[in-house]
């Protein structure tokens, strides 16, 4: 399960992060002068990183007990 | 009303979106082999899966733009619903209710009561749950549609076509499973989707002391003390004192015990969740699990709504006026997204909207589903076919459930009033449930008599109080009263809401007891063993370290949100 909610959030936070580099800063008068498209975005990649890192030890400490089929996928 | 112009990357989020909740509906459907799985998961649920999707099938997107409504007209009371109106009935049902549920192996709420009473008692139940699903679901369907209509300038066919596809399909090739993997899914993209709203909105207030600042001439200029729309108890002492109407005494009858634990500890919607739970501990922790969340949601729901309103006062026309002069409080959180968020945090915000009703309605279609199969098609319909042919009805269920609800969406259309009067209707059949569970699961000598006439009193209690009564300013019709005779006059329609669920309860618990004790028991003890609590072992968890015991948490609960109380008091 913490695989596509890593992988999601990992892929709107990678995305929102660029274009909060890219785009133009006049679209952050609405937001207080902030560029919350950068920093939220950074936010989401940190958390779905972690997540994906969370799915990733999960999955490595099943794989020897071969027999466990109740795992999330 | 202008609407809101979306970019690439708006979209380009929204799509991806769609992408993985189809992505998980396709990963899992090699795991339906039975029906159980389809609709029970196997029972293979972990707990903090299981928790976080009982919680965010309740986050339908009437609960999000409802709350929001909510916070806006009523201010920090709404958080009532969920420190009154829901932290006790999810814990009572966590450590007292589950076991029977759990442990009595039912695959329904239904089939409890067929298990506990008879089977016309379960009839009475499916068949007023299956049509309140597809009605609730089709509601929150055409709330959507039109939502998206107004702010986005989208379709109103196209929205609701979209989104009743993809729940289709990802419902229809994983079943409970892949309903129950979106919804976490779904339940974080609300959270970070709807964060930095909030985050951004209470900066731009200056903070909760901004807030209450604005907030005072909002409450102010309603003819309240400046206080009303940011203390959750202080005013409740009188219904004149504060704008939901309320007294004291009602909201905590009425919402904290009749109509909250007859929403939290009895309707499937939220059980099945806890049902599909891997063991009776991960079963007992689901709603204790969600409770943790729902405790914080106010913060993320209630609160866009009363920056809304102290917006709207303080700068003017923050929220655009309606036809019947009020601001169209509806309109809080979309008006919130499009004030704050730029092109990119915006498609993040619209899609936790289309989250949160896609939960919303897988929800209802999941459970939809099993009541249909097991409860109605198993027992009346054709019994004592191959799994595989169960399975392949739930399958039906499925398409048949969307197309029904999509139907129900578009009679909304036409015919408002009509839906209303339903949803009244299914109120005066949901008060009086909870009063039938606690007799049965609590004291042996319930009948099957008792609990189905006893129900049936609940529901015509309701009516003639709802008939009889009327809230301040209506006129005799749907709003009450519509018996002639009005014997009493309800300072606000939640008050008359909350009295009536009141008045079923009652009617239900009295009418069942008496009941019971003229008619025969037709179950033996043997019978109601792990259906009712004095003749089920108690469940064992000396062995468990004291922090893991369901009990710890439940009582870290109920502590934190008196604390909550306390604050905002």
């Amino acid at each position: 399960m913490r695989f596509p909610i890593g992988g999601m959030f990992t892929i709107f936070g990678a995305i929102l992060t660029v274009y909060g580099v890219v785009s133009n800063p006049a679209i952050y008068g609405k937001s207080l002068g902030i560029n919350v498209n950068l920093w939220w975005g950074l936010v989401l990649l940190v958390f779905g990183l972690v997540m994906l890192g969370f799915a990733y030890r999960a999955h490595r400490e099943s794989k020897p007990n071969v027999t466990d089929s109740t795992s999330t996928p | 009303m202008q609407h809101i112009a979306l970019g690439g990357i708006d979209y380009a989020i929204l799509i991806i979106y769609f992408v993985f909740v189809l992505g998980i509906g396709w990963a899992l459907r090699r795991v339906i082999r039975s029906s159980e799985d389809f609709f029970l998961s196997g029972r293979s649920i972990p707990a903090w899966i299981a928790g976080l999707a009982f919680i965010s099938a309740n986050l339908g997107a009437q609960e999000v733009i409802g709350m929001a409504a909510s916070g806006a007209k009523y201010g920090i009371m709404t958080s009532h619903f969920y420190w009154v109106g829901a932290m006790p009935a999810m814990v009572f049902v966590g450590l007292f209710m589950m076991p029977f549920y759990y442990g009595s192996r039912a695959r329904s709420v239904p089939e409890y009561l067929k298990l506990r009473f008879d089977e016309k008692t379960r009839g009475l139940n499916a068949i007023t749950f299956a049509i309140m699903t597809i009605f609730s679901s089709g509601i929150s369907m055409y709330a959507l549609a039109k939502l998206f209509e107004l702010v986005l300038g989208w379709s109103f066919h196209g929205s609701i076509v979209l989104s009743a596809v993809i729940v289709l399909i990802y419902i229809f090739l994983g079943g409970l499973t892949s309903a129950i993997y979106n919804e976490v899914l779904q339940f974080f993209l609300i959270v970070l989707g709807f964060l930095p709203l909030v985050l951004l909105g209470l900066k731009d207030v200056g903070g909760w002391n901004g807030l209450t600042a604005k907030l005072a001439t909002v409450a102010t200029n309603a003819g309240f003390e400046p206080g009303a729309w940011t203390h959750s108890w202080k005013y409740m002492d009188s219904p004149s004192h504060n704008p939901m109407g309320m007294e004291w005494f009602g909201l905590v009858m009425g919402l904290g015990f009749a109509l909250s634990f007859g929403y939290w500890c009895t309707d499937f919607l939220v059980v099945q969740r806890a049902m599909a739970a891997g063991s009776m501990t991960a079963a007992r922790r689901t709603p204790l699990i969600a409770a943790v969340p729902k405790m914080l949601m106010p913060m993320l729901v209630i609160l866009p709504g009363m920056l809304a309103i102290g917006l709207h006062a303080s700068r003017g026309g923050f929220l655009p006026i309606g036809s019947d002069g009020q601001p169209n409080y509806n309109l809080a959180i979309p008006m919130m997204l499009a004030h704050y968020l730029p092109s990119g945090l915006l498609g993040l915000g619209l899609t936790a909207l289309m989250a949160s009703f896609m939960s919303g309605m897988a929800g209802n279609v999941t459970a939809f589903n099993s009541v249909w199969t097991y409860d109605i098609y198993q027992t009346h319909i054709r019994p004592g076919q191959t799994d595989a042919h169960y399975l392949r009805v739930g399958h039906a269920a499925t398409v048949f459930g969307i197309v029904a609800s999509v139907l129900a969406a578009y009679s909304a259309t036409r015919f408002n009033n009509i839906l209303d009067m339903l949803q009244l209707v299914f109120s005066f059949v949901n008060g009086p449930l909870f009063a039938t569970f606690l007799l049965g699961m609590f004291w042996r000598r319930t009948t099957g008599h008792g609990a189905f006439y006893g129900l049936l009193t609940g529901t015509i209690t309701a009516a003639l109080h709802y008939g009889l009564t009327l809230p301040r300013g209506a006129v005799p019709g749907i709003k009450g009263g519509f018996l002639g005779a009005v014997l009493h006059v309800y300072p606000s329609e939640m008050a008359l809401n909350f009295w009536t669920a009141l008045f079923a309860w009652t009617g239900c618990f009295v009418a069942t007891l008496l009941i019971s004790l003229f008619t025969k028991r037709t179950k033996t003890d043997e019978e109601l063993r792990g259906l009712v609590h004095s003749l089920t072992p108690r469940i064992q968890e000396a062995q468990m370290p004291w922090y893991k015991r369901p009990v710890t948490l439940a009582v870290a609960i109920l502590v934190v949100s008196t604390i909550l109380n306390v604050i905002f008091w």
